[in-house]
């Protein structure tokens, strides 16, 4: 099990009271294992169950599978415009 | 040509529409977004523009990227401000020029749409009572009509 350290914004950064909040994962897990990883954290548990994930800088699919030197970064609803 | 930016100055729409002009152009077409004064019927006196400025500078160039291919546009300029914005002042401008008018409408509706659905940009409201709120367009009706 590794650390990555995944980036969040807006309304996500006010809940948890940081802009980084830092994950368990192993090679190779998927973007849900991510989510399911965040769910467990007393850290995150101001947070939505569910969430947009993006990937070095891209959206990713729940099935997107992660690297440990990956950007990460949950992205709230987007309000730009 | 094409450009997409993420600015912190206020944005000169007169300007993009001279980037885009040519000879060869009949149409010019131009959105300016701006900050309205009420939202959800709550009296609104300013709006913080937040950005993943890393992935949000991608976005829109993608977006751009897939404007001109769409619909063959000769030039496409977007402009999104962040940082903190008063009442009517520019939040976005989008200008884009072709030969005729339909391409040139068509196309800043589609890079205006775009923007709204994936490119990562927040809004922090300022009511006039003091309180603030980040803008969640997934459970706001007024929100999502734009």
């Amino acid at each position: 099990m590794s650390i990555v350290t995944v980036r969040l914004f807006a309304s996500y950064a006010d809940l948890v009271g940081s802009s980084t909040i830092d994950v368990p994962i192993r090679q190779g897990d998927t973007v849900s294992d991510l989510l399911d990883n965040i769910r467990s954290l007393p850290a995150a548990s101001t947070l939505p169950a569910i969430a947009r994930v993006a990937v070095n800088r891209t959206f990713a699919s729940d099935t997107t599978r992660l690297h440990l030197e990956d950007e990460i970064a949950l992205i709230p609803p987007v309000a730009g415009g | 040509m094409s450009r997409s930016s993420l600015v912190s100055r206020p944005i000169d729409a007169a300007s993009l529409i001279a980037e885009v002009s040519g000879d060869d152009r009949g149409a010019v077409s131009l959105f300016v977004g701006t900050v309205r004064d009420t939202n959800d019927g709550r009296p609104v006196d300013g709006i913080d523009y937040a950005s993943y400025v890393e992935m949000a500078e991608g976005e829109l160039a993608r977006i751009v990227d897939e404007a001109r291919e769409r619909f063959g546009v000769a030039a496409l300029v977007v402009e999104h401000r962040i940082g903190k914005l008063g009442l009517g002042e520019a939040s976005v401008g989008i200008a884009a020029a072709h030969a005729h008018r339909g391409p040139a409408l068509d196309s800043v509706r589609y890079v205006i749409d775009e923007i709204k659905k994936r490119v990562p940009i927040w809004k922090l409201e300022h009511y006039t009572d003091g309180t603030r709120n980040w803008v969640d367009p997934t459970s706001s009706a007024s929100e999502a009509r734009g």
